[in-house]
């Protein structure tokens, strides 16, 4: 064996270097998620029993649960789904196959800009084109301003996805004599589906941690929501609500609902993962 | 210097220059051009391919034989900025006239592409996907015949039979391009384009391809686009050689390979350029 030059050993010593430099980096990311998730752990899992994950809200001292919050933050996460994915999907649609010319650059535009928008924006304007008209509070404007938060983060990664599709697939389909739109129903939109479907739970994730949005319009209850046309509970604005109060239970049980919101986020990603499962790739 | 040996042998029984004579016309390229926005691709081609025969189309990178080749079935329609001129005429019918059915020209004109692109589906999947989408067979029993056929057409049945339900993205890159002849020969064209079918594939899968086109000139009239001089001399009946966006010569197989009428043509099959 030759012996190292002193240019090939600096040029060891630095990618050595530059290798230890990025897995610190990550260990550093790594270990902050770890240390959260373990401190909520910690604090939560004392105040959690299966009566907590059915009761309603009590009295203080009387226990009581966030029974109406699950449900609550589940009803309002379905319903910003039914309009939020399908409006986000079709707007992605739209940019990646026809939005090339000038109205496509400006939805592009606008969709960047309604990212960027913070949520409790959406949460006023909510109020102040729903629920003011409807003159209360309600569920169904909970969902509305998170399918509002949803649809350009869908918008977006449904393109970005639909555009990595090949363009050979494309023509594969057009020379065996299919028309455009089931070029793209057929093999476009099912070549990218798990992208589609990863961006959609993003989304889902994303707004099942909004608290400011719902609380000038799903508003908050301490009872088990009935219709869409009330207000309505959610885990977030819970444990805000528990969060600020004086009271130790009341903060032990926003510990436990932080735990149960968190372990629900986690499920619907493991879910989504397997049902995504990519069948042909 | 006129050649008078053979430059490459034919290695197919080939149509004999009386035979093509008495074939009918089956596409007729009159005067055409095409450009990329500014920029001319084509200029001012007109060739005439008898049906049931094997076109190759011939000529250095960048000589415009694909971009004829993609005008045949309008498959440059979806590049933003391209422009025809002139006409093609399938059966006598101009595929440029205004109101022609681009849906309908390309079930009747298939394509193979240069780079096998299965969609990402089952095998079976893969070969219904034109019947389906063209509503060509009546029954599920019928669908099955007509896969089953397509599979058998393009040699691929015996090897994938048993797995009709698995991702064609798990075949080989000879099987994957025999898929698609498949997938193009299960809605029964009449023409069949294709561009480079093998650049990709090792030398027993481009054997494969080779006996497949020889086979499949009985039914289908096709116009290859190949790189490879053997190629073209092994499968085809007539040879068009293009350079810089021209066509420069064009007549049987056997008179190209022997006594081309251009010294460009012959300086390309040689290889002296290109």
């Amino acid at each position: 064996m030759r012996t190292l030059s002193r240019t090939d050993r600096s040029r060891r010593a630095v990618s050595a270097l530059l290798t230890t430099l990025t897995a610190l980096c990550t260990l550093l990311a790594i270990s902050i998620l770890a240390i959260i998730l373990s401190y909520i752990a910690m604090r939560g899992v004392a105040a959690i029993n299966f009566r907590f994950l059915i009761d309603s809200p009590r009295p203080v001292g009387e226990g009581g649960g966030i029974g109406n919050a699950i449900v609550g933050s589940a009803v309002l996460l379905l319903l910003s789904c039914i309009v939020g994915i399908p409006a986000g999907i079709g707007t992605g649609v739209y940019l990646s196959e026809f939005g090339g010319g000038y109205v496509g650059s400006i939805v592009r535009f606008l969709v960047d800009t309604l990212t960027g928008i913070p949520s409790i924006v959406t949460g006023v304007f909510v109020y102040a084109v729903v629920v003011l008209r409807m003159k209360h509070f309600s569920g169904l404007a909970g969902g509305i301003a998170l399918a509002l938060i949803m649809v350009p983060i869908v918008a977006r990664t449904t393109e970005e996805m639909i555009r990595l599709v090949p363009h050979s697939l494309r023509e594969g389909a057009l020379a065996l004599g299919a028309p455009q739109w089931r070029v793209t129903l057929g093999v476009v939109i099912p070549a990218a589906g798990s992208g589609i479907a990863t961006g959609a739970m993003l989304a889902v994730a994303r707004v099942s941690g909004e608290t400011a949005p719902l609380l000038f319009t799903a508003f908050g209850s301490r009872f088990f929501p009935r219709n869409l046309n009330e207000p309505i509970a959610s885990l977030t604005v819970q444990i805000y609500y528990y969060a600020i109060s004086p009271y130790d239970e009341w903060h032990a049980q926003a510990w436990a609902a932080t735990l149960v919101l968190m372990a629900l986020i986690l499920s619907i990603n493991i879910a989504v993962r397997f049902l995504t499962r990519k069948k042909f790739g | 210097m006129p050649v008078s040996t053979p430059l490459l042998t034919p290695k197919f029984a080939v149509n004999s220059r009386v035979e093509l004579a008495e074939r009918a016309t089956k596409i007729a390229v009159d005067s055409l051009d095409f450009y990329y926005g500014r920029t001319q691709a084509l200029e001012n081609i007109s060739l005439d391919i008898p049906e049931q025969a094997v076109m190759a189309f011939i000529g250095p990178s960048g000589c415009g034989k694909t971009t004829l080749l993609r005008t045949l079935n309008r498959m440059n329609d979806v590049i933003p900025s391209t422009r025809v001129e002139g006409s093609v005429l399938i059966d006598g019918e101009n595929i440029y006239a205004p109101g022609a059915d681009v849906v309908e020209l390309r079930r009747k004109v298939g394509m193979v592409f240069q780079k096998s692109n299965p969609f990402p589906k089952s095998i079976f999947d893969n070969v219904a996907y034109g019947l389906r989408i063209n509503r060509l067979t009546s029954s599920k029993a019928e669908l099955q015949e007509r896969v089953e056929q397509a599979l058998q057409d393009a040699a691929l049945w015996s090897e994938v039979k048993d797995r009709l339900k698995s991702s064609a993205l798990g075949l080989s890159g000879g099987q994957q391009q025999r898929l698609c002849i498949a997938r193009a020969l299960a809605i029964r064209p009449e023409v069949i384009l294709m561009d480079e079918p093998a650049s990709a594939l090792d030398p027993i899968a481009t054997s494969k391809i080779e006996e497949l086109i020889v086979d499949l000139k009985k039914q289908y009239t096709i116009v290859i686009v190949t790189h490879n001089m053997q190629q073209a001399a092994r499968v085809s009946d007539l040879t068009a050689f293009f350079l810089l966006g021209k066509l420069i010569e064009v007549s049987t197989t056997e008179k190209m390979f022997t006594a081309p009428n251009e010294k460009m043509t012959e300086d390309y099959i040689t290889g002296r350029f290109g």
